[in-house]
């Protein structure tokens, strides 16, 4: 079995679905980082069967608060001396930026070329949220 | 303090800084010649991305009969946009020269993108089937002229709720007012979009009801707005003419509406409201249409802040 060091000092994100964790690595922007990271793929899970999961030394100043949009369902563990010193509770962020796309075909965002996809939660509930440019509800299909 | 705003969405201002653009327009509908020259020195940049006569006609004439002149294009084939240029960027320009925008755009949400790019006052003159704040605020002054109030009256939208931008502008702003209840009247495949439903009428709970007949409602109406069947608006050449003439007003069915009830309509208007209904003294489009001058006029000036 593929072995991989605890680390000292960063963040362990866990129980991430399989499949999610290379979207999250690339939404997080973890490709361009100057620090070690491991992307770990299809490992073997109590809770899920199989699970990705994200091992980030030394930073802890990331802005996961995306991950509560993409599976609320993810651990994230900030690791200090090898320990774990505290468990994040994720939870819908309030907005998402540049990670989902506004479908409206009337919508500015399908003529700008730099602009960036923008989106409010407006119910918590339903997990629902609209563009913050055309009000469109986002929807997944 | 409105100078130096933006207008975007008809809920960016408060009731209160309605009330003074409504106040000012009230001046300048008793008085016209005594601003004509308030605006001396201005310039309005009138961008409209796609062509629009009667909105476009309507920012000028304002910005012309305040003492303001104007520069712009009246679709995007002759500007820089043509070639290419970004929104942001044709903004940014454009706020090198005036002193004030109106855009148009097709795209809904064009000038909540462009808005944060612009150090002047920026009005959206309307974006795609989003939001038309100027068209509201011409239908507020309407009604406030009409009714002396804007509490406790019925609403009547009957005719294309899904697309019609005004419809959602003047629900929104309406929603605002005390006891105001809505009547909305389309054919199915044309009902407001659910943003609307939830997030305001629902959201504040507000009263309403969604027909298919105007027949069936016009007698409890104080103000019937009547939209047109936009043939921009649809996919398909199908259902347009599928539907485009399933609302019509006519004398028959005004026969059945209170004797106070004003009848609304952005213009232009193709055939859902008949010749025939233009004599009846509760027909106020064409009157509607004037005070979309006035209204203009009031908040070009509130906005530069010359009043």
């Amino acid at each position: 079995m593929l072995s991989i060091n605890s680390i000292k000092k960063g963040i362990v994100l866990d129980h991430i679905k399989p499949s999610l964790g290379m979207e999250i690595y690339r939404i997080l922007k973890l490709d361009k980082a100057d620090y070690t990271v491991a992307l770990i793929m299809n490992a073997q899970s109590r809770k899920l069967g199989r699970k990705d999961m994200i091992k980030i030394e030394n930073t802890i100043d990331l802005d996961l608060a995306v991950l509560g949009y993409l599976d609320p369902n993810i651990t994230v563990n900030i690791i200090e001396d090898e320990k774990i010193i505290e468990k994040v509770e994720l939870s819908l962020p309030k907005e998402v930026m540049g990670v989902i796309e506004c479908k409206n075909p009337r919508c500015i965002t399908s003529i700008e070329r730099e602009i960036v996809h923008k989106f409010v939660l407006v119910d918590e509930k339903e997990k629902k949220y609209k563009c913050c440019y055309c009000d469109h509800m986002y929807s997944e299909d | 303090m409105l100078k130096g705003r933006h207008l975007i969405d008809p809920e960016d201002f408060t009731l209160d800084e309605l009330e003074e653009i409504f106040s000012l327009a009230d001046e300048i509908i008793e008085n016209p010649k005594a601003f004509n020259k308030i605006c001396d020195g201005y310039l309005l940049g009138s961008l409209f991305f796609e062509p629009s006569t009667r909105t476009r006609l309507s920012f000028e004439s304002a910005m012309l009969r305040l003492g303001g002149t104007v520069v712009g294009f009246s679709e995007p084939n002759s500007s820089s946009v043509a070639k290419g240029e970004s929104l942001p960027d044709t903004i940014r320009t454009v706020a090198c020269y005036a002193d004030i925008i109106a855009m148009r755009h097709p795209k809904e949400g064009a000038p909540n993108f462009a808005s944060p790019f612009c150090e002047i006052p920026l009005i959206n003159g309307g974006d795609g089937g989003h939001q038309h704040p100027t068209q509201t605020l011409t239908d507020l002054l309407t009604i406030r002229v009409a009714k002396k109030r804007f509490d406790n009256l019925v609403v009547g939208v009957c005719g294309d709720l899904k697309f019609g931008r005004t419809v959602h502008s003047l629900i929104k702003a309406m929603s605002r007012y005390e006891g105001v209840k809505f009547i909305m009247i389309s054919p199915n495949e044309l009902k407001v979009p659910n943003y609307i439903r939830n997030e305001i009428l629902d959201a504040k709970n507000i009263e309403y009801m969604e027909v298919e007949r105007l027949e069936e409602v016009i007698d409890k109406l104080d103000i019937l707005y009547m939209t047109r069947v936009q043939r921009e608006r649809f996919f398909n050449e199908a259902d347009y003419i599928r539907l485009k003439d399933s609302y019509i007003l006519d004398k028959e069915k005004m026969s059945h509406a209170k004797d106070d009830m004003i009848v609304l309509h952005p213009l232009p208007r193709v055939t859902e409201i008949k010749m025939e209904v233009d004599d009846d003294p509760r027909a106020w489009y064409f009157r509607q249409a004037k005070y979309g001058m006035f209204v203009r006029m009031a908040l070009i000036a509130k906005l530069l802040g010359v009043r």
